[in-house]
């Protein structure tokens, strides 16, 4: 056991820092916001094809980089505090563990492949409960036909691939769920961005009408998904709390930069203890979700790796909810109070720290409330499921 | 960065499980899941019996390293230790001090023979340690300390006067550190020591102080020129502030796991009791059940990142926040208990004040966030030592 950074992981850290810190500065943002498809296309093709991030996740034998979920928690916790907006987080913290844990050779090849030369990207429908998958797979010689609707898919209106669960009619609960892979091209499927609360990443509502698709377009064995989808959300939430403690960091930093210049009653507000005892409470939040998603990282990477501990692997529901939990609500708390410490300028749509209140408002909804999380968990604790 | 633990991990596992089965037995029985927190006054004469036992197997001192008489565990085994230890009920440690605090200040400030002569006492479980830093005018502003220590005539001891309060255990001490002045008329953090006073003799008074529990866990103690051999100087004369502050540091080390534990044994009590009375199905309760777990979680993690850092007493991100953390955590889980409890957290065990565990528990935990630094002095100090931000004006 050893729970420090090695130094490779400690590289990868600093220079995505350095990166983003210019390339995903409050102007470049901002400037992404106002685009359609909520990303600057340059800066992603740079990250896909000169600083292979999406080829971190992928295994070699796909040309990926073979690297584990621990270096990328490290990248997405600094894509968190830059706001990066880009498809990367769906492409990596969700598409890419769903394909890594999907059984169907030729499809993760072909899409690794592709994900890992930054030719694609990919996003996962997500239903956290079973109930909540409402697309119906009807099927028939030769494969499936699927309709219905699905309301929110994170980055769904720009991904290349689609991983999207759907149910055999009749079906109910875990049993009878299948995921499909969507090339953004089927006939059928019909996709429409919609405009968020948080400008900084992009929802989509999908609607498929009589959607054909193959056996081979099958992640896994039909009816049985539950599981893979279950886990991959699951390992999501664990990086999207990587981004949402990244987040809350810089909502800390920002207001320290702040209180440190403004001045009232002839002394820097930072002087003050009302305002100082705010702020550390805002690190010791920032701290407990620090160490929770590092644990979390561990336990995802023992989840998708060849040789994984099993053992450690068997902690994923609890991880991700401890994970998911303090980071939504520290990034929550400090986003808040970094628009009081603010003051007047905090309320202003020039200052940043609306931008990160907003993220934090979203993120937090995403992947699992806090409650939502904490409910599974004391379902777990108490032994009340299968 | 890397969780788990290996086969040579899970062998020690086997036997360190098996060594507390089989010595918890007899006499020591009586001692599971006692001594804990708020239970600290409970069989004294037989839990130091016990930190004997403990050390004639070789299980005090396991972090320390060997060339101090340790085992020098790695953390994997530490944490497992840890484990097995509150798994099997094993009681609250009067060894804790020695074994925590003075051990590891020994090995970073003692001389080579202040470390052979009082840390093999340490770790043969035959010699107990209080702390004397509080004093009724140095609480929070512990720089304020007015305890005085002059050298004799002679030059081979040290006199010591004044009041310690709020000393955890000094009724049940062999040895007390002592911070106090050795500069006449120096002020705040100069002109301080660190001595090492021995608790048997005339010049000491102990009184005991009742707490609002009803129970005496903590005393003031009188130093009348108390007197202690020049060499149970730790450091030079005016190094006592440097010394004091590592020491708290030590605080949140490896010992953070051993109380880790204990909070799991009352979450675990909390957990069975809702599970017992239908408080499980409560969906808030549920909530706070979750929240509590998961916060413990957290409070390990926040360890293993503490030991996976540098031992040197000093302070990184996570050691900064790591006393307002588990306060608040256990503040929260004692009130947990009593909103689990309901109606039965209103009658005592027994007249004329028999405090359940749980009861204990809610009661002592209003203590936490007070001791070892109250959590307005731990903010204090993160705002200005971890996050830079600007001291308080000084009031001239």
């Amino acid at each position: 056991m050893e729970f420090a950074f090695t130094p490779e992981q400690l590289m990868i850290r600093d220079s995505a820092e350095r990166f983003l810190a210019q390339a995903s500065d409050s102007h470049a943002v901002r400037a992404a916001m106002g685009v359609a498809d909520g990303y600057d296309a340059e800066l992603c093709r740079r990250i896909g094809q000169e600083l292979y991030w999406p080829a971190l996740l992928v295994p070699e034998t796909w040309g990926g980089m073979g690297l584990g979920f621990v270096e990328l928690a490290v990248l997405m916790e600094q894509c968190g505090r830059f706001l990066l907006g880009s498809p990367l987080f769906a492409t990596t913290c969700l598409g890419t563990p769903a394909l890594l844990l999907a059984d169907n050779p030729a499809l993760q090849a072909h899409w690794l492949g592709a994900i890992a030369s930054g030719q694609a990207s990919a996003t996962l429908a997500c239903a956290l409960d079973p109930a909540q998958v409402q697309l119906e797979a009807v099927a028939h010689a030769g494969g499936y036909t699927l309709s219905g609707t699905h309301a929110q898919v994170i980055d769904g209106a720009q991904a290349d691939l689609l991983l999207v669960p759907a149910r055999i009619p009749g079906t109910s609960g875990e049993q009878g769920i299948s995921l499909f892979a969507l090339p953004a091209d089927t006939p059928g499927l019909l996709r429409s961005a919609l405009p968020t609360l948080d400008q900084t990443r992009r929802l989509a509502r999908l609607e498929l009408h009589q959607v054909h698709l193959g056996e081979a377009q099958l992640l896994c064995t039909a009816g049985q998904a539950w599981p893979l989808l279950r886990d991959a959300m699951r390992i999501g939430a664990i990086g999207l709390a990587a981004e949402q403690f990244g987040g809350a960091q810089q909502s800390l930093d920002l207001t320290l930069a702040y209180i440190n210049e403004r001045r009232q009653f002839g002394r820097a507000i930072a002087s003050f203890q009302a305002i100082k005892h705010r702020c550390a409470d805002m690190m010791l939040q920032v701290e407990c979700a620090r160490s929770a998603v590092w644990y979390a990282a561990c336990v995802a990477r023992e989840c998708l790796a060849e040789d994984g501990d099993r053992a450690v692997a068997g902690e994923l529901l609890a991880a991700a909810a401890t994970a998911k939990a303090h980071a939504s609500e520290a990034f929550f708390h400090c986003a808040a109070e970094s628009i009081q410490l603010h003051g007047g300028v905090g309320f202003t749509w020039e200052y940043d720290p609306h931008l990160y209140f907003k993220r934090a408002r979203a993120s937090e909804q995403l992947l699992g409330t806090p409650a939502w999380h904490r409910e599974r968990l004391a379902a777990q604790l108490f032994g009340e499921q299968a | 960065m890397k969780i788990g633990f290996s086969s040579a991990d899970e062998a020690f596992r086997e036997e360190i499980a098996s060594w507390l089965t089989r010595h918890l037995q007899g006499a020591f029985a009586a001692l599971r899941f006692r001594g804990g927190p708020g239970d600290e006054h409970s069989f004294p004469a037989e839990r130091k019996a016990w930190e004997r036992e403990l050390a004639a197997g070789g299980w005090v001192g396991v972090g320390w390293k060997p060339e101090d008489g340790g085992r020098g565990l790695s953390i994997s085994q530490q944490v497992i230790f840890h484990e097995e230890y509150a798994r099997a009920g094993g009681p609250g440690r009067m060894g804790h001090i020695g074994e925590g605090l003075v051990g590891p200040t020994l090995a970073a400030f003692g001389t080579l023979a202040q470390r052979q002569r009082l840390l093999p006492g340490i770790r043969e479980g035959r010699q107990f340690w209080c702390q004397g830093y509080s004093e009724p005018g140095a609480g929070s502003d512990l720089a304020n300390v007015q305890t005085r220590a002059r050298l004799d005539a002679r030059g081979e001891h040290w006199l010591i006067s004044g009041q310690k309060v709020w000393t955890s255990l000094a009724h049940e001490a062999d040895w007390c550190f002592v911070l106090a002045r050795t500069e006449p008329g120096s002020v705040g953090h100069q002109g301080l020591s660190f001595l090492l006073v021995p608790m048997d003799q005339a010049g000491i008074r102990v009184q005991p102080i009742q707490q609002l529990t009803g129970t005496c866990e903590f005393n003031e103690v009188f130093f009348d020129q108390a007197v202690t051999s020049v060499d149970n100087l730790v450091g030079q004369p005016g190094d006592g502030w440097k010394i004091a502050m590592a020491l708290l540091g030590f605080e949140r080390g490896v010992s953070t796991l051993g109380q880790q534990m204990q909070f799991h044994n009352e979450l675990e009590e909390v957990m069975r009791l809702a599970q017992a009375n239908g408080a499980a199905r409560d969906p808030l309760l549920r909530q706070r059940i979750a929240q509590a777990w998961s916060g413990l979680k957290v409070l390990r993690y926040n360890s293993l990142r503490m030991l996976s850092g540098p031992q040197d007493g000093s302070l990184c991100r996570e050691a900064m926040i790591y006393k307002l953390a588990w306060s608040n955590w256990h503040v929260e889980l004692g009130k947990l208990a009593m909103d689990v409890l309901g109606d039965a957290a209103e009658v005592l065990e027994s007249a004329p004040y028999g405090l359940s565990r749980l009861q204990a528990l809610f009661l002592f935990t209003r203590a936490d966030t007070i001791y070892g630094g109250s959590n307005e002095i731990q903010r204090n100090v993160i705002a200005e030592r971890a996050l830079g931000m600007p001291r308080e004006p000084k009031l001239r």
